[in-house]
């Protein structure tokens, strides 16, 4: 009872609830005999607009006793359950205590359905249809979110089917991702670049980089800028998959493409975080996921549906 | 105890009044046995419908049961159908029916579900059958009830009891054997491994059948029916009820059999009080239409049997209307009377229900689909500029064979699957697929289109059209 700031609610609340029910037991005694006439005709005698007479139909007796049953039921259950103000019942049931009950409870069912897969590989996990079908729907239930149905992302979010990754492409690392998250940083750059100017030819020359459209007199303009860039995204545009800096010669632009997009993310830069899964998946579970994202773009040969 | 203060038209009454219980102890009713033809008729009912009751879950379909309700898999089996959730309209349309239809029975006979097909009447009597045999009949149950408990008192009321017992819990059994195979439950029955919906529904709906035909009886229609109570909105003055012919009866009275009523001014009752004996219910008919009254005959078929036997003609208690007994119609114009707005309406409406069920059900198709558009991928572009949409279909086998079907889109020039588009569902399973659309840049202009997808079964007859978007982002 937290929420209140004082005794008196609680006992207020209380005393209120046992008070109904005391009532209700009141009312069914007093309201069960009555002073009336009881005519030959079966009326209480009572007559309203000269001619409408109410009819003695008495409540069955076992009637009476459900509403007694349920007057001690409602006792019975504000002594074991918490309802009378701040008393915690006899079991102390709370709705936390129900909700970790029924995951442990869960969690234990899925055991030996996991039991399996526990100490396989993620490249054999990824050969395992039955893994791989619960794998989908795990990553429907926690990863399509963000990353689509079909894992291939959107702007800003990462595809998965691809050979690209921004976090390591072995299955230990793309676990890791799952387990902790990542943050992706690109910080501002305009300021160390110099003016716009400069930062608009840098942008032509990463484009240049996949052979995308691009003004080639910028480009070259912009190549001798890229000294700065290549602090993390190397000399050649490469990236480093260490710190997370992408390829930029590549055809793959998870933040858009075109030199608005790309004049857009050396002018704001972009912190692009995935959001750790680690506590809301058990180990066995990450453990399946791993391999269904890492299969995404590691098909094993001969497996088509 | 001070009284309550609901009396105040009383003080200013005659005087007279008297404290009374306005909770009533119940009076056991001990309907006598009766024969005739309305007890026929229930008898008959009662075979009717229990026999589909009790039988329909053990008939088998090919591999399977019939009639299986699986809650678990949420398929639901009846014959050569197999239900998705989704098809829920369909349990609508029955409730709809059976709803219209008692209204229907009702504005022109009366209570007759009541009185001859209602689960309540049909295992009272069948409880009452069971209670007979073994107790014996009306005084016998009475004198037993009186006496005091002796060893042969005890095993009759031991004998109905089991008898009772066995009854109720076969018929949890087979309530439950809709839902879970019947010939699988009784292995799980009989090695006590059913699972705990299993074991709480067998003991459950046994024990409301045991509790409500063996001792609530005529208590659940009058005090905890809903329907028995505004059935009495379906009737008017030309609705057939049991109907006292007061004219012709009145005045009651015992008298030889060979004196001339007239000639004592008697009528036709000779007040046996056999009409009240056997009303499940408990009460006099004599009085008049009453709100207990279930329609069920019994008071009609003993009477019939009284006049025969007294050489009277029959009917002094009979199925009438109310315009019938006060205006002396015949049998012909009760039935001219059966016609009239109230029952056209009922019928018209019950027919266009029950037309349009059979032809929803005849061009069904074996097949469902439900197209849901990836709601965090909007849109994205892909290689070669294309612009690509996501969707998960379901696909939804509802025939009991395996599968294949192909996945078409329109609505867009160009747009084309890039993707799958054939998939092959096991039976009665549902899958779900992923489905990538792509449209040429520059195809549409940005915002949503609405297109279609076109499922086809390539094993069966049969093409779905599901109604989506797609998304051409700015």
């Amino acid at each position: 009872m937290s929420d209140f700031t004082s005794n008196f609610w609680p006992a207020y609340i209380a005393s209120i609830t046992i008070l109904g029910m005391v009532a209700c037991l009141v009312l069914l005694w007093f309201s069960g005999k009555t002073k009336a006439m009881t005519s030959h005709d079966n009326t209480t005698g009572h007559v309203w607009d000269g001619d409408l007479r109410e009819m003695n139909n008495p409540l069955p007796r076992w009637w009476v006793w459900l509403f007694i049953i349920t007057v001690v039921f409602s006792l019975a259950y504000l002594v074991i359950y918490p309802g009378a103000g701040a008393f915690k019942g006899k079991l102390g049931w709370t709705s936390v205590g129900q909700y970790d009950k029924e995951v442990a409870a869960g969690n234990k069912e899925i055991e030996p359905v996991y039991a399996k897969f526990n100490g396989m590989s993620s490249e054999d996990l990824a050969k395992d249809p039955k893994a791989m079908a619960i794998g989908e729907r795990l990553f429907m239930n926690n990863c399509a979110q963000c990353h689509g149905s079909d894992a291939r992302g959107s702007k800003g979010f990462p595809n998965l089917t691809d050979k690209d990754w921004l976090g390591g492409a072995t299955p230990e690392d793309i676990k890791n991702v799952i387990l902790k998250g990542r943050a992706g940083n690109m910080p501002p750059m305009a300021a160390a670049l110099g003016g716009s100017e400069d930062v608009t030819n840098v942008a032509n020359y990463v484009l240049s980089l996949s052979k995308g459209p691009h003004d080639s007199v910028k480009a070259e303009l912009g190549k001798a800028k890229f000294g700065v860039c290549a602090a993390c995204h190397g000399q050649d545009g490469k990236g480093n998959p260490a710190i997370g800096a992408p390829n930029l010669t590549d055809d793959i632009w998870l933040h858009g493409f075109g030199e608005a997009a790309i004049v857009a993310m050396i002018n704001n830069g972009k912190v692009n975080p995935m959001p750790p899964q680690g506590d809301k998946l058990t180990p066995s579970q990450v453990n399946v996921l791993t391999a269904y994202v890492w299969g995404l773009s590691n098909k094993p040969t001969g497996a088509a549906k | 105890m001070k009284p309550g203060s609901a009396d105040t038209d009383v003080s200013a009454g005659e005087g007279d009044a008297e404290l009374v219980s306005l909770y009533q102890a119940h009076k056991k009713v001990y309907p006598r046995s009766v024969s005739g033809l309305f007890a026929k008729w229930r008898w008959g009912l009662v075979f009717f419908t229990q026999i589909i009751f009790y039988g329909l879950p053990w008939l088998e379909w090919g591999q399977r049961q019939a009639v299986l309700f699986d809650l678990g898999a949420r398929r639901f089996y009846i014959f050569g159908l197999v239900l998705y959730p989704q098809d829920f309209i369909y349990l609508t349309g029955i409730l709809v029916i059976s709803a219209l239809s008692l209204f229907l029975f009702t504005a022109v006979a009366g209570r007759q579900w009541c009185g001859y097909a209602c689960p309540q009447t049909v295992y009272t009597e069948i409880f009452l059958w069971i209670e007979r045999k073994i107790e014996g009949d009306r005084s016998a149950r009475m004198r037993l009830d009186e006496a005091d408990m002796t060893l042969a008192k005890f095993s009759r009321k031991a004998g109905k009891q089991v008898a009772w017992i066995t009854l109720a819990l076969w018929t949890g059994f087979t309530f439950v054997g809709y839902f879970t195979p019947i010939r699988e439950l009784v292995g799980l029955f009989a090695s006590w491994s059913m699972g705990p919906w299993e074991t709480f529904w067998i003991f459950f709906y046994g024990f409301a059948t045991y509790g409500n035909a063996g001792f609530m009886r005529e208590q659940v229609c009058k005090y905890m029916c809903p329907y028995a109570r505004f059935q009495s909105a379906m009737f008017d003055k030309d609705t057939l009820i049991v109907s006292y012919d007061a004219e012709r009866g009145e005045p009651r009275g015992p008298r030889s059999k060979k004196a001339d009523p007239k000639a004592l001014g008697l009528g036709s009752c000779v007040d046996c009080t056999l009409c009240v004996q056997v009303c499940p219910t408990g009460i006099d008919i004599r009085k008049g239409l009453q709100y207990e009254c279930i329609s069920c005959a019994a008071c009609i078929d003993v009477c019939d049997t009284v006049m025969d036997k007294v050489g009277y003609p029959r009917g002094l208690i009979r199925y009438s209307t109310q315009h019938a007994m006060s205006e002396h119609w015949g049998r012909a114009e009760v039935i001219r009377h059966m016609v009239r707005p109230r029952v056209l309406v009922y019928s018209s409406i019950l027919a266009a229900v029950v037309v349009a069920m059979l032809v929803s059900l005849s061009v069904r198709i074996p097949f469902k689909v439900d197209v849901v558009r990836d709601r965090s991928t909007l849109a994205r572009i892909v290689s070669g500029g294309k612009i690509e949409n996501v969707y998960r279909l379901q696909l939804m086998n509802a025939s009991e064979a395996q599968e294949r079907y192909r996945i078409t889109a329109s609505g867009l020039a160009g747009l084309a699957i890039a993707s799958d588009n054939t998939f092959t569902v096991d039976p009665t399973q549902s899958r779900w697929v992923v489905l990538n659309l792509q449209l040429p840049y520059d195809a549409a202009p940005p915002g949503s289109h609405p297109i279609n997808f076109e499922i086809e079964s390539l094993d069966s007859p049969g093409k779905l059209s599901e109604k989506s978007i797609f998304i051409v982002p700015r």
